[in-house]
């Protein structure tokens, strides 16, 4: 095996850290008088400072609520906030868990080498920063500084991000895109002119008909989508959920469709084919917004209820009842997108298919269907003109994914690894809050590309896999000691919120803001970052809009009306489309160009062989990935994923609740960690299923280290998208071993050396 | 199938995954509040009886034993509370609803006769008093005198404690009716603390009072069995237990056919021992160990076998214990939901 | 008076929002909780039910834990709420052996804890935490004795259950199914 220049640094720790279940009553004959706090505080006495959360994307405005002594006691939803609504989620209320967090990062860490062994030193600021600043220096003149990448997910990414265009890279991605949303957002910029983002303007408040597929709402807890679900559910709305396993949305669905996985382009022509040809589709609307109909009738024409039964497995009579269901109730209906959609390669075909159908219904600018959100614009201060780059990350993959809006951070890892036929491959990655060995595929080829690389800085919360093979690791604090820049993503109403800190950074912690603003210096890029402190740009950027910061001190949220009232298209209004022909394409003319199918088509997807089942992951409300499974109060909602098998492969496999199993893929990849199992009717036969983000394998990370499994390094078969570059992960195999494989490898070395023959032909056979 | 979870939240110890927020504590002090009771209602029984002669073992040693297991249950009752610092509360208040209340009450009250009881028969037991020890003797000395004048060689120091001696000799029937009368409530009470508790299905069961009296009265005769010095009381107590036993097998019979034909959670709850994770070791040490081969043996030894009393003793107390253990632990398992 | 809270499972998806919350608003140390999330699957593949319930003390009409505490700690308070006075407890147990809803817990500090239905926040005219955070609103809380509230009106017009009602203490947490 090639020794890694970067080796994994694993800080152990002691014991692990006697923390919720160990606390035994305690029998205290003394001074228990004493002991009893009075729980419920003096309100008085306690402040509130507006923040917005940062523990998922959906970043909800709301309050911290601290004590004199600055406690912080809770945090509940701004009232004005229209993400939130007044209400937080459970990671949201249980934000606090990260501030208390006592495995965080709490110094600035640099890799040393003594003896052959590499360790963590601790280091002050100016001392880590100088040697970042010097060595991106160094390796933007021995490379180019196009070579240094930066990947972000979090509020705080912006600043870094300006601070390396600055420095001459372009090249930030964040693994939201390519691992998530991306094909979605291609999607529906090839057929609308305009993606989804976030949050997506699904007005599911007001629709009478909402279609999920393989979208679990609920589960997910996009905050305001849930809230709107419920209100749905309150006004009589049909739901229609279309997912193999049984899931919490589907079990609010007045139709539950249990597709077989990875058949769901079928089920969505079929839909198209009913409402076509039962003319049930919105004529006008079709007639005055839509271009390629004829060519759209003409693809399904043939895709018959039935055609699909073959596929799907969904019965012809359920399919032509759903699709009867949507259109009564359209254009307030929404078939809706969904968010992680990269599953099979072909995502971006099936989110088209989403997208057309949606045209079908009217639903797109309708009440009931998506709205027309609105952004605040905020201005930025005066600074120099960035430099013009010669290459971007596109340069990386030559010709191809010409679709893609955005950095792939798949491709930025790829390209990291030196190959023939690239100019030159990236050196240097400043990865802030994304952990990519667990957010990115195929765990072996991140390593790999880490271990190409130069120099790594990362900068986090919290010990992530992924600093343990930084060069220089940077603690950040958390969104509850910081300020960061305003929020004004869009929505029913323009708004802007405020993250201020309500207490002082814990530890040695700094904010991404001033990180930034210290690198900037340190690289002689100081004009780049025209304040002192962060409050100047945020106050000064607040007055542009008539507010100030001390006025969003006090409201944390401000709407702001609408200029027009065009949150929807109003019946036979003229509506231009940011496409190629300006109106919604159902035959994508960009595809086209491109050379993909205009019209999206099925194709069929390789199946588990026998023993081996489809390896599906989701989420839990209580967590976001792995980004919470450490958070004390989190953790306590729960602290490690289960299995979820059927009944009947259980009695086939003889397995039992809560026994621990590990899992091995279509490749031979076993999980590090063994899983309890859950048998379970929710899922089928063909399938199993987890939650992602467990199975944490840093030691630092004290309540989630080893507890359950992650799904993410059993994911080594990667469908591409050759629209976008979107990494398909749900083509996945896996197989139970019930014994722990780490004492049967022993036996297998063993056996190996007699009969290696043997064994390489039972691998072939698996592979 | 049907599939019952509880997904998130309540980890909370002593909760779940089961119910044991009792441990050894409180079936120990169960074992010892009922062989309390059964020791003293013997003695009490022989006094009304006027048999108190031929039992000399129940009614003056018997009552010893009593009041070091009343006080030893008192401080393993106050071991398993989780705020003993406000022990005291216990003693502020009485609540009769509560069996856990007039438990406290009952033992207070039981320790009181007891006392009352030890010092009627103080010149029996304490007969030809010569201490050897100085420093006892220097504390004695405020209570009791040397005295030849008597049979008994000592006397009390005091005037007013001679007075009360005197009245409690002459009303010992008097104090035998209320200790008999204490005696059964603190039997039926180390029951009724369990059945009281209508969320535990296993507990649930008003037969559960009556037998752990009756297991009591076995368990404090059994211990007097090996006690006694003379052959017609440790015959007498073998007939006793004999009895008991058939007594109490009949009720155990009964509360399994009580929780058959009761409610589901209750037919749940009696599945622990009829087939269930319970099954073996409550019929081996409980049913076996602790009643029938007792009984065997202990007509054998009436049949004029040799056996020493000692065994079967020994085998009725383990039994009686292993009993409340069992059940304290298997109830607390038996729930109405998850 | 007699306050008594109604969860709709029709909309509740078990985020355990109201968990967390309640453990913020009431400094319940971690690694313990005064409501919890269960979900009951009925049937087999595809013919299935799911039901998901938000669970907590029941403040039960009639009261086997207040019936059985020995000093008098746990008590029942205006509008019916069952509460726990830590300085009376003496930590016996004896009520967490009499609820059937297995709703209370030894505090680390050694008293018996329970939900208060946040009493703390009825008297300033707020919801229950658990109630005000509830992302899906499936939570309404309010006094049964009026029929004009929101609760009243709600448990009248829809299906309810209660938990376990076979043993008979009248719980007043309403199941909306």
């Amino acid at each position: 095996m090639k020794t890694t220049r970067r080796d994994f640094i694993k800080i152990s720790s002691m014991g692990v850290g006697g923390l919720a279940l160990s606390a035994s009553p305690v029998l205290g004959w003394v001074p228990g008088f004493l002991k009893i706090d009075d729980v419920i505080p003096d309100d008085s006495k306690v402040k509130r400072t507006p923040t917005y959360c940062e523990i998922c994307f959906w970043k909800c405005a709301g309050w911290t609520y601290t004590d004199e002594k600055g406690k912080i006691l809770k945090i509940v939803g701004n009232d004005d906030d229209q993400h939130s609504n007044g209400r937080f989620c459970p990671r949201g209320t249980g934000g606090v868990g990260m501030y208390n967090d006592e495995d965080r990062l709490k110094t600035p860490l640099i890799r040393e080498e003594k003896d052959g062994k590499q360790y963590f030193r601790e280091a002050s600021w100016d001392e880590a920063l100088d040697l970042i600043s010097k060595r991106l220096t160094e390796i933007g003149e021995e490379y180019t500084r196009e070579c240094i990448a930066l990947f972000t997910h979090g509020s705080g990414g912006k600043f870094l991000g300006n601070v390396l265009k600055a420095f001459g890279s372009g090249s930030i991605s964040a693994p939201s895109y390519a691992q998530c949303k991306g094909p979605r957002e291609v999607a529906f910029i090839a057929t609308y002119g305009k993606g989804l983002s976030s949050p997506e303007p699904t007005d599911i408040r007001n629709t009478r008909c909402l279609v999920l597929i393989g979208s679990h709402i609920g589960e997910n807890m996009h905050n305001g989508q849930v809230q709107e679900m419920s209100e749905a559910i309150d006004n009589g709305a049909t739901i229609i959920t279309v997912d193999p396993r049984y899931s919490t949305a589907a079990s609010k669905s007045k139709y539950w469709l249990p597709i077989k996985p990875a058949t769901d382009i079928a089920l969505l022509l079929a839909w198209m084919n009913v409402i076509i040809k039962e003319e049930l589709y919105d004529k006008e609307y079709i007639e005055k917004y839509t271009f390629g109909f004829e060519q759209l009738k003409n693809h399904v024409k043939n895709k018959t209820p039935e055609w699909a039964y073959g596929i799907t497995t969904i019965k012809p009579d359920v399919i032509r009842k759903t699709a009867r269901e949507m259109a009564g109730a359209a254009p307030a209906a929404i078939v809706h997108p969904g968010r992680h959609t990269t599953w099979y390669g072909d995502d971006t075909q099936r989110l088209r298919a989403v997208a057309v159908l949606n045209a079908l219904l009217g639903s797109w600018g309708r009440k009931g269907g998506f709205y027309m959100s609105e952004k605040l614009h905020l201005k930025n201060m005066n600074t120099p003109e960035y430099p013009k780059m010669k290459h971007t990350w596109r340069d990386a993959h030559p010709g191809k994914y010409m679709l893609a809006d955005l950095a792939l951070a798949s491709g930025i890892c790829d390209a990291t690894i030196p190959s023939v036929d690239r100019e030159c491959s990236y050196k240097a990655w400043i990865v802030n809050g994304s952990n990519l060995l667990t957010t990115i595929p195929n765990r072996k080829n991140t390593i790999e590309a880490i271990n190409n690389l130069e120099f790594m800085v990362v900068i986090d919360t919290m010990p992530a896999e992924i600093t343990g093979y930084a060069d220089v690791v940077l603690p950040e604090c958390t969104y509850l000691e910081r300020y960061d820049m305003l929020r004004t993503s869009k929505h029913r109403k323009p708004s802007v919120a405020l993250r201020m800190p309500a207490v002082e950074p814990k530890y040695n912690s700094k904010p991404d803001w001033w990180i930034a603003k210290q690198l900037a210096e340190k690289l002689g890029l100081g004009d780049y970052v025209p304040y002192n402190d962060i409050t100047e740009l945020l106050d000064w950027q607040l007055k542009q809009i008539g507010s100030s910061l001390e006025e969003m001190q006090k409201i944390g949220v401000k709407n702001i009306d609408r200029e027009y009232n065009d949150l929807y298209i109003l019946q036979g209004e003229e509506h231009e489309f940011n496409t190629n022909t300006g109106k919604i394409e159902l035959y994508a003319t960009s595809f086209q160009q491109e050379g993909f199918d205009p019209l999206p088509n099925y194709t069929a997807h390789p199946e588990p062989l026998p023993g081996f089942y489809r390896l599906n992951y989701g989420r839990a409300p209580m967590h976001t990935f792995g980004r919470t499974t450490n958070n004390p109060n989190l953790t306590d909602l729960m602290d490690e994923n289960k299995l979820w098998v059927n009944p009947k492969v259980a009695k086939e496999w003889d397995l039992s609740n809560n026994q621990e199993v590990w899992l091995e893929n279509q490749d031979g990849v076993v999980s590090t960690f063994p899983i309890k199992v859950r048998i379970t009717e929710r899922i089928g036969k063909h399938s199993v299923y987890l939650v992602h983000g467990f199975g944490r394998f840093d030691k630092r990370l004290k309540r989630s280290y080893g507890k359950g499994l992650d799904d993410s390094e059993l994911i080594t078969n990667v469908m591409v998208d050759p629209i976008m570059g979107g990494t398909g992960m749900r083509g996945n195999f896996v197989t139970f071993i019930t014994e722990d494989p780490k004492l049967k490898l022993v036996g297998n070395k063993a056996r190996k050396r007699n009969k290696s023959g043997n064994s390489a032909k039972i691998n072939n056979k698996q592979a | 199938m049907r599939e019952e979870i509880i997904t998130s939240g309540r980890m909370n110890p002593g909760i779940d995954p089961y119910l044991h927020i009792w441990h050894w504590e409180i079936p120990l002090y169960l074992f010892l509040g009922g062989l309390a009771a059964g020791l003293l209602f013997f003695a009490a029984y022989f006094v009304i009886t006027g048999k108190d002669k031929q039992f000399p073992t129940a009614v003056k040693y018997g009552p010893i034993i009593a009041l070091v297991t009343i006080v030893i249950g008192l401080i393993v009752l106050i071991l398993d509370l989780k705020h003993p610092a406000y022990f005291w509360q216990l003693l502020t208040t009485v609540r009769f609803v509560s069996p856990m209340s007039w438990g406290a009450w009952t033992l207070v009250f039981m320790s009181i006769v007891n006392v009352v009881w030890l010092f009627s028969y103080a010149k029996d037991i304490f007969k030809g008093y010569k201490c050897r020890f100085k420093f006892v003797l220097k504390l004695t000395k405020i209570l009791v005198k040397e005295d030849s004048s008597n049979e008994y060689g000592w006397e009390w120091q005091h005037k007013l404690i001679k007075r009360f001696e005197i009245y409690t000799q002459d009303k010992r029937k008097a104090w035998a009716w209320v200790m008999i009368v204490l005696a059964v409530i603190l039997g039926v009470y180390t029951g009724i603390l369990l059945s009281a508790f209508n969320a535990r299905p296993l507990w649930n069961t008003s037969i559960l009072g009556p037998l752990f009296l009756t297991s009591g009265l076995s368990t404090g005769a059994a211990l007097l069995m090996i006690l006694s010095k003379t052959h017609s009381e440790k015959h007498a107590f073998s007939r006793i237990d004999i009895l008991l036993i058939v007594i109490e097998l009949f009720f155990i019979v009964h509360m399994f056919m009580g929780f058959l034909a009761g409610s589901e959670v209750k037919a749940e709850a009696a599945h622990y021992f009829l087939g269930g994770e319970f099954t073996v070791v409550f019929w081996i040490n409980v049913v076996i160990i602790g009643l029938i081969i007792p009984a065997v043996l202990e007509i054998l030894e009436l049949l004029k076998f040799k056996i020493p009393v000692i065994v079967p003793g020994i085998l009725i107390l383990w039994g009686g214990m292993m009993f409340r253990f069992i059940m304290v632990d298997a109830g607390q398992i038996t729930r109405f939901l998850y | 008076m007699r306050y008594a809270m109604a969860i709709d499972t029709k909309k509740c998806v078990g985020c355990s929002d109201c968990v967390v919350a309640c453990q913020t608003e009431n400094n319940i140390p971690i690694g313990y909780s005064r409501d919890w999330i269960t979900e009951t699957v009925e049937g087999i593949y595809p013919g299935l039910h799911l039901e998901i319930r938000s669970e907590r003390c029941n403040h039960c009409e009639n009261t086997p834990c207040v019936r059985t505490c020995p000093t008098g700690a746990s008590h029942i308070i205006e509008g019916g709420i069952v509460k726990v006075n830590h300085e009376e407890c003496i930590g016996c147990g004896a009520c967490i052996q009499s609820c059937p809803y297995d709703a209370r817990y030894s505090h680390p500090e050694g008293y018996v804890d329970k939900c208060t239905f946040c009493d703390h926040r009825i008297n300033n005219g707020q919801d229950p935490a658990c109630v005000s955070v509830c992302p899906t609103h499936c939570m309404y809380f309010g006094d049964l004795d009026d029929p004009n509230s929101e609760i009243s009106k709600i448990v009248s017009a829809r299906k309810v259950k209660v938990l376990a009602p076979e043993a008979g203490t009248k719980p007043q947490i309403f199941y909306l199914v």
